[in-house]
């Protein structure tokens, strides 16, 4: 860390106002701090420090078996933990070279989008609270709570699902879960063009949003931003398409880009992320195939053998990747996260100058970053 | 780990062989010991609502793996059907009260006011005193400003004082139902009613904490200055009738004068509290309430200047009657400026009792509760008392500036007494108040200030000018 937001303190000029923004605050998402210079209601200077939830998950990977690490994996990101689950299964069934049977890839591609909506939904209601609208929060959970209800009967857990398992998945689905979840889609496509009523087009909403926090597409590019806040900006990259996974090559849907990159068009790309989500939900409960759920040869104990490899999927904020180095041991010698959330976070420091301390909430929102993930 | 498997293994053998021998050994088996019964699972359901029963709870295993009751009774959309008959039955109710204790209850207290003093008569002539004196003190007691006066005071104060904690259970409830929840249900008869009262109570018995940074007397001070100009702002209010604390002519400027001075106790809370947020949402406030004072001001000056009158009294019976028989002859119906000028006055009133499209002093997300973020217990509900008491002051004021005070809004409807849609349209524009702050986003500091300078105050300007213009012709 260069520097921190308590060393700018004594530089401070007499008009000038030096405030924390966390890490008890109610709209920083957890326990990021900011450290703010104000002068009246301008930033002059912002400082994000982070920290504050680093439970050292990926030191810790390196004296757990494989199995166990997926149940580490679930804490990063405890927003869009299938997608966790999904990202180390990957890579280390890339090391040990265990095929995936096809109904478990599709499972796992239903089980990541629901968990996306899931994500996006919980975005939508805090960006709601961030402006000001308390409302769209508790119709975002409403709704959330539905796609909770079918993790939870399909892996018993609500948070941290540990579902996606090394070959496949943990169970078959339940009985009536393929019911439930078809009930879902279209009380959920209901539900989001009421959002766009209560939200999206609100016009002290765009006021607030569209005019603030414009990142344009070759900036964030540069500043290494991946998912719904690169693509805001119009650049069209998703690993979905860019590098299918999990047979994602066989279903269609479109990836939203927004114009500007302003807080509304990453707020915008995320509510129709969650309209595709749900065309590729649908697509799936249409043709999910018949077979076997766990791939042959993962034993209790699996070791990977010696070598290292990189596997990365399109999680609900970004490009999630995990590097593992393998030393032919129980356990990997070596784990590596690179996570959206706080490669997106950087751009804050310069992001803020010059906005105001309403527009500090407002773009912090519109990144969506989870402090799980941020500091693991 | 590697040597241990070798020293392992031994036990492991002698273990198979003893195991086939002991197999057939034992003759009969050793007696169970009786079974411990294990206490019924108590389900976490409410014992007695309707809406809680059959509702297990969710954080029980058995539960978890077979959610279909909580899933059918979660997938099911609320039944407006139900709520529109049980509101037009309250309605319904409390307009055959309103009309019964008009017809007899006045009756009643004439009657019970005669037996007062019929008793006290019989007293006096006992005590041996003449039944003139007593007749004197009843005539006294029925014209004399020094009876009344304080008695409709107490009256008109508690409407203040009791008011607030209904309208944070409707707001609360209403909230609630916009947000598809039930809100408060457990304490009192009726749908949480009495939640407001048990919180009154708990913040009543909560410690005042009070910040080492803080200035001790600005802070101390502050509720009392934000909540005693509120109350103030009252006393020219009519509640119906003769129910009035002082009837001044000047009401109009008094009321705007009273709520004026809030500003200072809440800048004082601001900067007392010693804490940054506090500061900025106690200048934030400030700026707001200085600059709304103006629309909120110009934009009743139409009014004002149609009644010939800055009374409220005189204000309200001046729209009384209709056009064509039917349409009530009330402000908001004069074309144009009768409309633009309600808009005006809305919104500016919804600024100035700083709620949710103007909430920014205490824009929870930004500066943490804002001016009352060091507060606690009794302290903290002056502030909040104080804001429902003005959000009520701003439904009357507009209920008795634009909706025709208690004139009703249909000719035939006079058999219903005139305090009845006085309350009435100012529940329903708290009702619409409340409908604001539970849908709308927050506004910035910047645009807010914007939308006051720059759209409302020369709008309300060019009001007068139509006004004017209305006057001449």
């Amino acid at each position: 860390m260069t520097e921190t937001a308590a060393d700018n303190k004594p530089k401070l000029k007499s008009d000038q106002m030096f405030i924390n923004l966390g890490p008890q605050h109610p709209s920083t998402h957890g326990v990021l701090r900011i450290g703010l210079t104000i002068e009246g209601e301008i930033i002059v200077n912002a400082v994000p420090d982070v920290g504050y939830l680093h439970r050292g998950t990926e030191k810790l990977a390196e004296i757990r078996g494989y199995h166990h690490c997926v149940v580490l994996s679930d804490r990063w990101d405890y927003l869009n933990a299938m997608g966790n689950n999904m990202v180390f299964c990957m890579a280390a069934e890339k090391l040990m070279g265990v095929e995936v049977p096809e109904r478990a890839q599709q499972l796992r591609v239903l089980m990541l989008e629901l968990n996306r909506i899931a994500s996006h939904l919980l975005f939508f209601g805090t960006y709601g609270i961030d402006i000001g609208a308390f409302t769209a929060f508790l119709h975002a959970f409403r709704e959330r709570e539905m796609v909770l209800d079918l993790f939870e009967m399909v892996c018993g857990a609500r948070m941290t699902y540990n579902y996606i398992r090394l070959g496949g998945v943990m169970k078959e689905l339940p009985k009536e879960w393929l019911d439930r979840c078809r009930e879902f889609v279209p009380f959920f496509k209901k539900r989001l063009a009421e959002y766009d009523d209560l939200l999206s087009f609100n016009p002290i909403f765009l006021d607030r949003t569209k005019t603030v926090g414009a990142v344009g597409g070759k900036e964030a590019l540069a500043w290494g931003w991946s998912g719904p806040n690169l693509r805001a900006s119009g650049v069209p990259y998703d690993m979905r398409k860019f590098q299918p996974y999990s047979s994602y090559e066989k279903f269609d849907f479109e990836i939203p880009v927004g114009k500007d990159g302003s807080c509304w068009d990453r707020y915008y790309c995320r509510v129709r992320e969650m309209h595709e989500s749900l065309k590729i939900v649908e697509q799936v409960l249409g043709g999910l195939p018949e077979g076997p759920i766990l791939g042959k040869g993962v034993a209790k104990v699996p070791k990977a053998p010696p070598g290292e490899t990189y596997a990365a999927i399109e999680g609900a904020r970004g490009d999630l990747g995990i590097h593992l180095v393998s030393d032919g041991n129980m356990s990997p010698y070596r784990l590596h996260v690179k996570a959206p959330s706080f490669i997106n976070l950087q751009i804050l420091q310069e992001m803020l100058v010059g906005q105001k301390i309403s527009d500090v909430v407002a773009i912090l929102g519109s990144i969506d970053i989870v402090l799980g993930e941020v500091d693991r | 780990m590697t040597d241990k498997p070798s020293e392992s293994d031994k036990p492991d053998e002698a273990k198979k062989e003893e195991a086939p021998a002991a197999k057939p050994a034992p003759a009969k088996p050793p007696a169970k010991p009786p079974v411990k019964e294990l206490p019924k699972p108590v389900f976490n359901e409410h014992p007695t609502h309707p809406a809680y029963q059959g509702r297990a709870s969710r954080l029980l295993h058995a539960n978890r793996m077979a959610p279909n009751r909580v899933w059918e009774d979660k997938w099911r959309l609320p039944r407006y059907r139900n709520g529109a008959i049980m509101l037009a039955g309250i309605l319904g109710g409390l307009t055959v009260g309103a009309v019964l204790i008009d017809r007899f209850g006045m009756t009643v207290w004439m009657k019970l006011w005669n037996t007062l003093f019929a008793v006290l008569g019989r007293v006096a002539a006992a005590a041996g005193a003449s039944a003139d004196s007593v007749a004197a003190a009843k005539a006294f007691a029925e014209t004399s400003p020094w009876i009344w006066s304080p008695l409709k005071v107490i009256l008109v104060l508690h409407v203040i004082l009791v008011a607030p904690i209904f309208l944070v259970w409707w707001e609360r409830k209403i909230s609630a139902h916009m947000q598809s929840r039930f809100g408060p249900m457990y304490v009192g008869w009726f749908h949480g009613v009495l939640q407001t009262v048990a919180d009154g109570i708990k913040l009543l018995l909560k410690e005042n904490i009070q910040p080492a940074s803080a200035d001790s007397w600005v802070h101390r001070l502050a509720p009392a200055v934000v909540c005693f100009p509120a109350i103030l702002a009252f006393a020219p209010v009519s509640f119906g009738g003769d129910l009035i604390a002082a009837d001044i002519d000047v009401s109009v400027v008094y009321i705007f004068a009273m709520a004026g001075i809030s500003v200072v106790g809440i800048m004082m809370a601001g900067w007392g509290s010693g804490n940054k947020y506090s500061l900025l949402g106690g200048l934030r406030s400030a700026a707001q309430l200085v600059s709304y004072e103006l629309p909120r001001g110009f934009a009743i000056m139409p009014v004002i200047m149609f009644a010939g009158s800055l009374s409220l009294v005189r204000i309200a019976d001046a729209q009384s009657g209709t056009w064509f028989g039917f349409v009530p002859r009330w402000f908001i119906f004069y074309p144009v400026v009768g409309q633009l000028s309600f808009l005006i006055f809305l919104i500016a009133s919804v600024a100035e009792t700083n709620r949710t499209p103007f909430d920014i002093p205490e824009a929870e997300s930004e500066l943490v509760a804002g001016f009352h973020t060091e507060y606690s217990g009794m302290r903290f509900s002056l502030f909040f008392l104080a804001e429902y008491a003005y959000m009520l002051l701003a439904c009357l004021l507009m209920s008795a500036f634009f909706f025709g005070g208690g004139n009703p809004p249909l000719p035939g409807l006079d058999f219903v007494p005139g305090w009845y849609w006085f309350l009435g349209k100012t529940m329903a524009l708290v009702f619409l108040f409340m409908w604001f702050r539970w849908t709308f986003p927050r506004l910035r500091v910047d645009r807010v200030m914007d939308l006051c300078w720059k759209f409302l105050l020369p709008w309300s300007f060019a009001n007068i000018a139509f006004a004017g213009l209305y006057l001449l012709f």
